[in-house]
C-alpha cells in the first residue's frame, strides 16, 4: 500500500487519463454532494414539523365551553356553559391525584400604545402555570406570579416582537404601555419557539383581567396538565373523570356530546409522533435511495473503466504484471480516486447545508442539517462499495489470459 | 534453450474439438534466429503462444532454459515471462498514454527496480534502437516502423532469455519491415535467441533456420543460408 513506485504508477495513470478521473471523481462526489444536502433539507423539514406541532408541553388538557344540544335537569338545549373560578378550585380540590397544575386563560384583543408606536395585539389573562403550559421562555424580568394573581396587578409579560415593535432598541422592562385604555407596567420580555406569532402575545394575571371587565369571575378556557407519569392511557382515564365531574356540576347531560369540549394534546403528539416517524421513514428512504444511485452510477463507471484498460491490463500482463498486481493498482487507483472525491463532495454538501440556515423557512425547511457521523459514514459506504465495484470487474481482466486480453480491440 | 517434446493443443469449439498442434518436437539452442512459418490456421501462433506462456499446453512437455514449465497459473506464468520473455507484437501493443521511455521501463517496474535504474535502463535500449530523441514521445506521434522499435526496446529491456516475434512485420510496409529485420538480425549477432513468426518468405529467408507448420505438423525444417537486411536498408 504505502509503495512509493506504485503510487507514482497510480498518479502518473492519473495524471494521463484525466478525463476518466475526472468522470468516476464526479459521479462519487456528486453522489455523496446530493445524498448530504438531501439528507439534510429532511432533517430541515423535520425541524419546522418539530417547530409547528410539538414546542407546546405535551402533557397538557385543554378545555372549552359551549353550548348544550340536549334539554336537562329542567334546563333547556342550546344553553351556554361558562366556566368560573370556582370550576378552577373545584378541579384541583378533586383531582390532586393527577393534577400536575392548572390555569385559565382568557384571550381579548386590544390597542397596545407606547409613546408613539401601537398595535393591535392579542392579551392573554393567565395564571403563573401558563408558562409550562406554552414552555414560555423568559428573556428579561420574569412571568406572572402568585402574588400577582392575588393583588390583580396591573403588569404585562410582553412578547419579544411586541417589545422589538413598540421599544425599538429600548429596554421596556419597568416601562408603562397602554392596554386597551388601562396602563400596565412590562415586568418581563419573553420568546416562545412556536414561531413568530407566538411572541406576539401579552400576558397579564387573569385576575386583573376579570376586575378590569367589571369584576367578574369568568374564565374563557382552563388549561391544566396531568402528571407526565401517568402516560397517555393515565391521561386517559383523567380526561373521562373530569368531563363527568363536570357535566356534572354543570348539569349537562352524560349524552350531552356538546357542552364541554376536551383537547387532550397527547393524542395530538401520538398523531404528530406518528406523522413526523414517517417523515424521518421518508428521509432515510430518500437517502438510501440517493446512495444505492450514487453506488450503481460508481459500479458502471468501474466496469466501463476497467473494460477500456483490459487491452492495456493484456499488455501489462504479458510484461510480467501478476494477477495480483494489476487488481491492486485498479484498487488503490479507485479507492484513491473515490476517497479524494467522496471527501471533496461531501464538504461541499456539509459547507452548503451549513450556510443555508433559515433561507429556505419559506419552503418548509429549516437549519438543515447531517451529523457528520452520518457524512462520514456514508462516504465511507461509497468508498467501500466503490471498491467493491472496482474490485468484481478487476479480478474478472486480472484473469483474462493475456492473449484473449491483447487481441481485445 | 527450448525443448519441445510431442505437444498437443486443440481447442473446444462448441460441441467439436479442433486439434491445433498434433505432436512437435522442436530443438532450439541458444543464438538462433528461427522463422516459424505457415499458413493461416497451420498452428504457429499457437505454438508461440505456448512458447510465450501466453496459452497452455494440453500434453507433452516443455522446457525453457532448463527449467520445466507445467502447472501454470497465472502468478507463475507472469513472473517467468518477466524473467525469460520478451515479446514483440504485430500490432505493437505500446501503452498508448505512456511515452516511449515509460513504454520500455514497465518491464523494469515488473521486475522491481529502482526508478532511477528503469529510466536509464530504459534510455539505454531506447538509443540501441535508434530513438534516444523521440523518448518523450508518445506512441501516437511515432511512425509505424518507430512504435516497433519501441516494442523491440521494450521487449529488450527486461533482458530475456528469449525474444518472440508475432509477426513483427505484419503491419509494416517492405523497407520498414527491412529495418527492423535489421534490428532483429543484430540483436541476434549479439547472441540472443529469437523466434519469429510470419508468413512472408522474405521474411523468413533472413533468419537462419525455418520451421515450416502445415495442419499442425512440421513439414519442414531447414537451415537457410542468412540474407542480411542491411543491404536493403540504405
Amino acid at each position: 500500500m504505502f509503495n512509493r513506485d506504485r503510487w507514482q504508477e497510480i498518479f502518473e495513470t492519473i495524471r494521463k487519463n484525466k478525463l476518466r478521473t475526472f468522470l468516476s471523481g464526479f459521479t462519487v462526489a456528486l453522489g455523496i454532494f446530493i445524498f448530504i444536502i438531501l439528507f439534510g433539507f429532511g432533517n430541515g423539514l423535520k425541524n419546522t414539523f418539530k417547530e409547528f406541532f410539538l414546542d407546546d408541553a405535551t402533557n397538557t388538557i385543554f378545555l372549552f365551553p359551549g353550548r348544550t344540544s340536549e334539554p336537562y335537569q329542567g334546563f333547556k338545549a342550546n344553553r351556554r356553559i361558562e366556566f368560573d373560578n370556582s370550576d378552577l378550585a373545584d378541579i384541583k380540590e378533586n383531582f390532586p391525584f393527577f393534577l400536575e397544575y392548572i390555569t385559565p386563560r382568557i384571550s381579548r384583543s386590544a390597542v397596545v400604545k407606547y409613546k408613539n408606536e401601537f398595535d393591535n395585539y392579542s392579551t392573554r389573562g393567565v395564571g403563573p402555570a401558563h408558562q409550562f403550559a406554552e414552555k414560555t421562555i423568559i428573556m428579561k424580568g420574569r412571568y406572572i406570579n402568585t402574588s400577582d394573581i392575588k393583588n390583580k396587578t396591573k403588569y404585562a409579560v410582553i412578547g419579544r416582537l411586541v417589545a422589538r415593535d413598540l421599544f425599538k432598541k429600548e429596554d421596556p422592562i419597568g416601562k408603562f404601555i397602554d392596554v386597551g385604555n388601562s396602563v400596565f407596567k412590562v415586568v418581563g420580555v419573553f420568546q416562545d419557539d412556536g414561531g413568530d406569532n407566538e411572541e406576539r402575545f401579552i400576558y397579564i394575571p387573569y385576575t386583573t383581567r376579570q376586575l378590569l371587565e367589571k369584576s367578574n369571575d369568568k374564565i374563557d378556557q382552563i388549561i391544566l396538565a396531568f402528571k407526565p407519569q401517568l402516560g397517555h392511557a393515565g391521561s386517559l382515564g383523567f380526561e373521562k373523570k373530569l368531563r363527568t365531574f363536570l357535566k356534572q356540576k354543570k348539569s349537562i347531560a352524560p349524552s350531552d356530546a356538546n357542552g364541554i369540549y376536551i383537547r387532550n394534546v397527547a393524542d395530538d403528539l401520538k398523531r404528530n409522533q406518528s406523522f413526523a416517524s414517517v417523515l424521518q421513514i421518508i428521509v432515510t428512504f430518500v437517502g438510501l435511495g440517493t446512495l444505492i444511485a450514487g453506488i450503481i452510477g460508481i459500479s458502471n463507471i468501474m466496469v466501463f473503466v476497467v473494460k477500456e484498460r483490459t487491452k492495456e491490463l493484456g499488455i501489462r500482463k504479458a510484461l510480467g504484471a501478476t494477477p495480483k498486481s494489476v487488481i491492486q493498482m485498479i484498487l488503490q487507483e479507485s479507492i484513491f480516486i473515490t476517497t479524494l472525491s467522496g471527501f471533496i463532495g461531501m464538504l461541499i454538501g456539509v459547507l452548503i447545508l451549513d450556510n443555508l440556515g433559515e433561507t429556505l423557512e419559506d419552503f418548509f425547511i429549516k437549519n438543515p442539517f447531517i451529523d457528520l457521523s452520518t457524512a462520514i459514514g456514508s462516504t465511507l459506504v461509497l468508498i467501500i462499495f466503490g471498491a467493491i465495484a472496482g474490485y468484481i470487474p478487476a479480478k474478472r481482466a486480472a484473469s483474462i489470459k493475456p492473449i484473449v486480453a491483447l487481441r481485445d480491440e | 534453450m527450448i525443448d519441445i517434446k510431442e505437444l498437443h493443443k486443440s481447442y473446444k469449439m462448441g460441441n467439436s474439438t479442433l486439434h491445433v498442434l498434433k505432436g512437435l518436437n522442436i530443438r532450439v539452442e541458444e543464438g538462433e534466429l528461427v522463422a516459424i512459418m505457415g499458413s493461416s490456421g497451420s498452428g504457429k501462433s499457437t505454438l508461440l503462444n505456448i512458447i510465450g506462456m501466453l496459452d497452455l499446453l494440453d500434453e507433452g512437455t516443455y522446457e525453457l532454459d532448463g527449467v520445466m514449465i507445467k502447472d501454470l497459473d497465472e502468478t507463475k506464468a507472469a513472473k517467468y515471462r518477466n524473467k525469460f520473455l520478451g515479446f514483440i507484437f504485430q500490432s505493437f501493443n505500446l501503452i498508448n498514454y505512456k511515452t516511449a521511455l515509460e513504454n520500455v521501463s514497465l518491464p523494469l517496474y515488473y521486475q522491481g527496480q529502482g526508478r532511477k535504474e528503469r529510466q536509464e535502463k530504459a534510455l539505454r535500449y531506447l538509443s540501441s534502437v535508434g530513438l534516444a530523441d523521440w523518448a518523450t514521445h508518445l506512441p501516437s506521434e511515432l511512425s509505424g516502423g518507430q512504435k516497433q522499435r519501441v516494442a523491440i526496446a521494450r521487449a529488450m529491456a527486461s533482458e530475456p532469455k528469449l525474444l518472440l516475434a508475432d509477426e513483427p512485420t505484419g503491419a509494416l510496409d517492405t523497407q520498414t519491415s527491412y529495418e527492423v529485420m535489421d534490428l532483429i538480425q543484430k540483436i541476434n549477432q549479439e547472441g540472443k535467441t529469437i523466434l519469429v513468426v510470419t508468413h512472408e518468405e522474405d521474411i523468413a529467408q533472413m533468419c537462419k533456420r525455418i520451421i515450416r507448420l502445415k495442419d499442425g505438423v512440421i513439414v519442414e525444417d531447414t537451415q537457410v543460408d542468412q540474407i542480411l537486411a542491411a543491404q536493403y536498408v540504405q
